[in-house]
């Protein structure tokens, strides 16, 4: 498996290239231009042609984009992403202050998520037509229905408004006091766990359903075992194969609800600083956020395939 | 080789009027109606007829292992040692599921569970029943796969079903029904997947295994042939009802229900190929949804009378060991 995981590794690279020809590319095709941003910005003396081509050249988009490309490309091989347009600080060094926020965000929400979804959708397929049931599946509409930044808003806004209270907006880092850090996060993990937990329940229940009708789980009747048994031994384990599809497809898009609920709680995650660098065009941030992404992205789905060859004994890693 | 129908030997299993419908677009399919049979200590019951005659709803409505919704047992009784099984509560029938009564399942492909290794499977009935010590699970494991003649049982209790072929499969379902050692055991087409030279092996096994542990065997089959060399006892059925009763004997020799006649006519002989299957009796069964009027066999029955379109015949006694629900004597007619 050792072996397996590193192929897998190393076929991230050329994936990563391709990826990064696009973002590069699409990038720069977002309208707007940071040489006019920079030129007006800062009151150079006027907005004569020769301030911006000293510019241009400073920043090294006097040359062809395919040039611009490859040595961009050559030092991120070299794990170097550039520099910040305007504040002139390494790339990575802007990436990986946010990354931890970002990151803790989505996993918690992810945790809270399956933990919500996991037992519902369970309860909800072994009480197929009960209250239970219906109560479950109500929620699930609701939580699939409910936009998450209007969530949001409304657990920023409506407490304020009431009691003066407003969610902690100032971060701790998590190892100088996890339970600062954590009354930090919950809100807003809670928020995109529970718009998250929506599609997984569903589909754990559809597939509780489907697994609870084969004829193994029939046997396990028959041998005598407990509910608890036949349904955490034998049910579970088969049901759960496309429901971690469905988490590895879901990593994207959680990704998406992050950027937004960063910016409603002001979290100093990945997704503000990708909104700023958006709305100032710093190219290399803009790049190397997506990057990064992509790189996160294609770990879980690693880590989604090798879940596999734990739930079903037919895959195999070793060719 | 056939026992003599016993009237001595206690009744281990006395079905009364069994009644399981299930729910389908609106209607109601009566799947087994109005069944009673019984099963005695010892002995080897069989349950014939076509597919779709209701054999296996009867076999799983006894451990009331019924999916449900769509079915439901709606009526009769089920005793087993004079205890009603349909008034167990839930914890009840499941401690006497796979320890008393047991069953082997016609689809040896998807029976066992495609995510957990063969030895943990087989291991289950044991450790939920306790009825061996827990250190000696793993020895009695290799002794069940020994007993169903699976070659290299130690390399076996490892495999997941999928590196087994289907023969190996119903030997390791055969094994799981007979861990505990269970005072019933029901085998529903139980060698279907074999070729004809193991089918032999099997059976002789079951019905050694059945004898050694003084158990009772319920088996379900298509195959005549094998019913005539293994019963004791034949419950013919069709469309959910018993049509037919008495011993091996008496049901080969001097069979009676047009149906049965049906049937017996069909039997491979010995120049057709092995396990192939004749469509027994012309046309089709009945929709159990709505059944015909009176004898549910008439559609297709080259004895029909009149009164067989309006009034269904009750299943009764002729002879001793000899029970048929039709009106017509078939032997004055043939
Ligand atoms: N899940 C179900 N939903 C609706 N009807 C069902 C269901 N299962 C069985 N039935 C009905 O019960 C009838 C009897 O089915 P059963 O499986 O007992 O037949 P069988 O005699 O075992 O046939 P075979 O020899 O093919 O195994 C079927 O004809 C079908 O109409
Ligand atoms: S009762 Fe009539 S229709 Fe039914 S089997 Fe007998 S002869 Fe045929
Ligand atoms: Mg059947």
């Amino acid at each position: 498996m050792g072996a397996y995981v590193l192929r897998r590794l190393l076929a991230l690279i050329p994936t990563l290239l391709i990826a990064s020809v696009i973002v590069f590319g699409v990038v720069r095709l977002v309208p707007g231009d940071v040489l006019d941003l920079m030129l007006s910005e800062n009151a150079y003396s006027s907005n004569a042609p020769e301030d911006r081509a000293q510019l241009e050249k400073a920043l090294g988009m006097d040359k062809p984009l395919y040039m611009q490309y490859l040595s961009w490309a050559g030092n991120a091989l070299r794990g170097d992403l550039g520099e910040s347009l305007w504040r002139n600080t390494p790339v990575t060094e802007e990436i990986g202050a946010r990354l931890g926020v970002t990151l803790e965000l989505g996993i918690l929400a992810l945790l809270i998520a399956l933990i919500i979804a996991l037992p519902v959708g369970i309860v909800s397929a072994i009480r197929q037509e009960t209250l239970a049931d219906n109560v479950g599946r109500s929620f699930s509409i609701l939580a699939l229905a409910i936009p998450n930044f209007w969530l949001g808003t409304l657990v920023v806004i409506l407490p304020a408004l009431w009691w003066g209270w407003s969610p902690p907006t100032e971060m701790t880092p998590f190892f100088e006091d996890p339970i600062e850090n954590l009354k930090t996060f919950l809100v807003p993990s809670l928020i995109l766990g529970t718009s998250l937990s929506a599609v997984i329940m569903r589909m754990t229940r559809t597939m509780m359903l489907e697994v609870l009708r084969q004829d193994y789980i029939r046997t396990a009747w028959a041998k005598g075992l407990r509910e608890r048994s036949v349904v955490l031994v034998h049910a579970v384990k088969n049901a759960m194969i496309p429901v971690i599809t469905l988490v590895g497809i879901l990593v994207p898009i959680l990704f998406g609800g992050t950027v937004i609920i960063e910016q409603i709680f002001r979290l100093p995650g990945l997704g503000q600083l990708l909104l700023e660098a958006v709305s100032t065009r710093d190219y290399p941030i803009i790049t190397g956020v997506f990057l990064v992404t992509g790189v996160v992205v294609m770990l879980v789905n690693l880590i989604v395939d090798l879940c596999y060859g734990y739930l079903d004994p037919k895959v195999r890693f070793d060719r | 080789m056939n026992m003599k129908a016993d009237v001595t030997r206690r009744t281990l299993l006395d079905v009364q009027d069994l009644h399981t419908v299930f729910e389908k677009d609106g209607n109601e399919v009566h799947a087994v109606n109005q069944v009673s049979f019984d099963v005695k200590e010892g002995e080897i019951l069989a349950i014939v007829g076509e597919s779709g005659s209701g054999k296996s709803i009867t076999a799983m409505s006894l451990l009331r292992l019924i999916p449900s919704p769509p079915g439901r047992i709606v009526g009769g009784r089920v005793l087993f040692n004079d205890q009603d099984l349909l008034d167990l509560g839930d914890e009840q029938i499941r401690r006497l599921r796979g320890r008393d009564i047991a069953m082997i399942f016609q689809e040896p492909m998807t029976s066992l569970n495609p995510s957990l290794r063969i030895g943990r499977q087989l291991a289950e009935p044991l450790r939920v029943h306790g009825s061996v010590p827990k250190e000696k699970v793993r020895e009695r494991c290799l002794e069940l796969l020994r007993q169903v003649r699976l070659g290299d049982p130690e390399k076996r209790l490892d495999a997941y079903p999928h590196e087994l072929s289907g023969g190996m499969r119903q030997r390791v379902m055969i094994a799981m029904g007979l861990a505990c050692l269970p005072k019933l055991l029901i085998a529903d087409e139980p060698t279907t997947a074999l070729d004809v030279t193991v089918q032999a092996q099997i059976l002789e096994l079951l019905r050694d295994l059945v004898r050694q542990n003084n158990s009772s065997m319920m088996l379900i089959t298509h195959d005549l042939g094998v019913v005539a060399r293994y019963a004791d006892r034949i419950n013919v059925m069709y469309a959910g009802r018993i049509v037919e009763r008495g011993t091996a004997e008496e049901i080969f020799h001097r069979p009676k229900h047009p149906y049965t006649l049906g049937l017996m006519e069909s039997m491979p002989r010995l120049d057709q190929a092995p396990g192939s299957r004749l469509t027994p009796v012309p046309g089709q069964p009945p929709d159990l949804s709505d059944p015909p009027p009176g004898c549910p066999f008439h559609p297709r029955c080259r004895f029909a009378e009149a009164r067989c379109r309006s009034e269904r015949p009750p299943l009764e006694q002729i002879t001793e060991n000899h029970w048929k629900a039709c009106w017509v004597d078939t032997d004055a007619k043939r």
